[in-house]
């Protein structure tokens, strides 16, 4: 997994609660069986109108966002199916950071695997990122994860995120090799129940 | 001796490792694998050259994109080769395979139960949202992603964070008609989507305890829509009772010894506890685009304009909007196009036992394509056994082959935009039964009632003997 580095970016509003998974990815891209090039296909039903074209009304079709690396969205984000191609798609089409006031715990779990912060913040902070973002399209934030800070022009925000997983984003660790250095445990636990 | 629930059990028992600060490493007992979630795990570990560390301890099934018609015979190119590529992998990799020419083949959160797979005091995993179906027999069960289904084959463990306990008490006992899964759609009603976010669910009281395995699934199969990791139920004689005839099962009496000592301990501490009463629960009909939406059927769909918070409100208004209903409608005024009944959630014998009675003697309303799934090749046989298949037949509802079919529409069988469904899945998203599609999750009878009348009706008014359903 690529290292997370601290980055600068614009900010999409994507004003809806409870963003499934579904939604994300929809199912008809999940029979691939690499885990790139699903980019193209986030949020497919929203993006895209029934004839093909793109749905102008959609938050990531609105040029002035072109180019946010975070994404801020209501609470519930990723709820539904397991399907990691949610975070596979985020990432290629360009997220780094997705800011909510709570993410479903798979969801969650998925985005770490795949260098994706997921920032969780209190109901008026993110209220307040969305008014600046929505009102003024240039609006930035910066994503400082060593001292766990989101700032803007005026403000500095800190979050929250448990020490292990910031590790391993900051390292871009593989979680495998993390987990056989514990090998001989593993063979102790099993001669000990099989 | 410090109290225990169920879930801390299981869980002090598979710590492999665990670090003051740092998420714990759990042994893994069970671990299912499918075809849609699983490629590029297996693509992981080739190009690291690991081996699956236990293949012994890892089955696979082919459900969730295989055709309920004409199974020999794949359309589809792109799911052709996820079907190919599983069972390549499960040859080189030396896992056991259930693919379409077994007779066990089915989605596989019945197919575990079913072989005996799932037990009691396990750790089970799989790359599906709702492997936490298997918590009924009071075993830690719960999805993962991709990156951690490589992680499980290659070291049969897996890193978690403890997650908070929940203990959901449905005291009393179920009105007739209220089945399971009004129980899981009343209970998800009251906490919301992301209620249980967090924490294992454990179902306990009276009304839980008196149901049957195959209804403790259906709770446990939708603690994910409760926002849970997992659900579990305590396991008790009727679990034991369940599983003595099942395969896998050598030396049960000595199993059923250890078995009986996971249930929870009286006076065992949960973080958190809700007390629901069955008695006052109703058949309940969701009317949204989350499983939260949902309502009794002698009631109305809500209206926006009473809602104050605004984003609740907003969801509402935009539910609404997608499912082309109005405010205020009534339930049993909502007319239907199709009417599914399958599904991890609703496709056991049981399950199809019951809907059979309503179909009996009826036919489908002319409005309504009624299609039966049964969730596996077992219970296809068991059912067609019975005569269940005639009765489907004739009332004029199709009749499949196992698999996920319309519960996620991966494979030919969808919604098309626009129309109706009344489903006995778990899950009413924007477009998870086909793009436009609109879903309404009920009951196996309620949506049998509903295949009968074209629109939902209240099954209480039926007077058939349901049994213990
Ligand atoms: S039946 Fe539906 S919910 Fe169950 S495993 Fe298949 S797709 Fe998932």
């Amino acid at each position: 997994m690529e290292k997370f580095i601290n980055f600068k970016s614009k900010v999409m509003p994507l004003n809806s609660a409870n963003v499934d998974t579904d939604q994300i990815i929809p199912k008809q891209f999940l029979k691939r069986i690499e885990r790139t090039g699903f980019g193209e296909f986030l949020f497919f039903d929203w993006r895209f109108n029934d004839d093909g074209s793109p749905n102008n009304d959609f938050v990531l079709n609105k040029s002035e966002y072109a180019g946010s690396q975070i994404l801020l969205a209501q609470d519930n984000f990723g709820c539904g199916s397991s399907r990691e191609h949610a975070p596979w798609a985020l990432r290629d089409y360009g997220f780094k950071v997705i800011i909510s006031t709570s993410f479903a715990d798979i969801f969650y779990n998925n985005s770490f695997k795949n260098g994706i912060l997921p920032i969780i913040v209190d109901t008026d902070l993110l209220n307040n990122f969305f008014m600046s973002a929505q009102n003024n399209e240039s609006y930035e934030l910066s994503i400082d994860l060593n001292n766990q800070l989101i700032e803007d022009s005026d403000n500095k925000y800190s979050f929250d995120i448990d020490p292990f997983r910031k590790k391993c984003l900051l390292e871009g660790l593989d979680d495998i090799a993390l987990t056989l250095v514990h090998s001989d445990k593993i063979d102790i636990y099993e001669k000990k129940y099989f | 001796m410090t109290k225990k629930t169920l879930f801390d059990k299981i869980w002090d028992k598979h710590l492999v490792h665990e670090e003051e600060g740092k998420p714990s490493l759990l042994y893994i007992d069970l671990h299912l694998v499918h075809e849609v979630t699983s490629p590029q795990a297996f693509e992981g570990l080739r190009e690291s050259k690991r081996e699956v560390r236990r293949p012994n301890l890892t089955f696979a099934t082919m459900d969730h994109n295989v055709p309920t018609l004409n199974r020999t015979n794949i359309d589809d190119p792109i799911s052709a080769q996820q079907i190919e590529t599983l069972i390549k992998n499960c040859e080189e990799f030396g896992i056991k395979l259930f693919d379409l020419a077994s007779p066990y083949q089915g989605i596989v959160h019945v197919i575990g139960p079913e072989q005996g797979l799932t037990k009691p005091g396990m750790t089970i995993v799989c790359g599906d949202s709702h492997t936490s179906t298997h918590g009924a027999f009071g075993s830690l069960a719960f999805g993962i992603g991709t990156s951690e289904v490589e992680h499980v084959l290659a070291t049969q463990c897996l890193w978690q964070i403890k997650p908070k306990t929940f203990e959901v008490r449905v005291n009393g006992s179920r009105p007739k008609g209220v089945t399971a899964k009004d129980i899981i759609l009343s209970i998800i009603g009251n906490i919301g989507t992301a209620g249980a976010t967090g924490h294992v669910i454990e179902y306990t009281g009276q009304a839980i305890s008196s149901l049957s395995m195959e209804q403790r699934m259906t709770i446990c199969n939708m603690s994910i829509e409760g926002g849970a990791r997992a659900g579990m139920i305590s396991p008790d004689e009727i679990t034991f009772e369940y599983l003595k005839d099942k395969p896998n099962m050598e030396n049960i009496e000595v199993m059923i010894k250890d078995w009986d000592n996971l249930r929870t301990d009286e006076d065992a501490q949960f973080d958190k506890t809700l007390v629901l009463d069955a008695n006052q629960m109703s058949p309940q009909v969701s009317w949204g685009t989350s499983p939260g939406m949902v309502t009794g059927v002698g009631n109305k769909v809500p209206n926006p304009k009473n809602i104050e918070d605004p984003i609740q409100r907003k969801s509402t208004e935009d539910a609404l909007d997608y499912m082309g209903i109005k405010a205020d409608t009534n339930i049993t005024d909502i007319k239907l196009d199709t009417v599914f009944i399958g599904s991890c959630t609703n496709s056991r014998i049981e399950d199809l036992i019951a809907a059979s009675k309503v179909f009996k003697g009826n036919k489908v309303a002319s409005n309504i394509n009624a299609i039966v799934v049964p969730g596996s090749q077992l219970v296809k046989y068991q059912a067609e056994k019975l005569g269940l298949d005639k009765i489907f037949k004739d009332a004029g509802c199709e009749w499949r082959e196992s698999g996920c079919s319309m519960c996620l529409a991966m494979n030919p069988d969808k919604l098309s935009p626009g129309e109706r469904c009344a489903s006995t899945s778990n899950r009413n998203f924007e477009g998870r039964q086909g793009k436009g599609g609109r879903t309404h999750l009920v009951s196996p009878i309620m949506a049998a009632a509903a295949a009968v009348n074209g629109k939902f009706v209240d099954i209480r008014d039926y007077d058939i003997d349901w049994g213990d359903y």
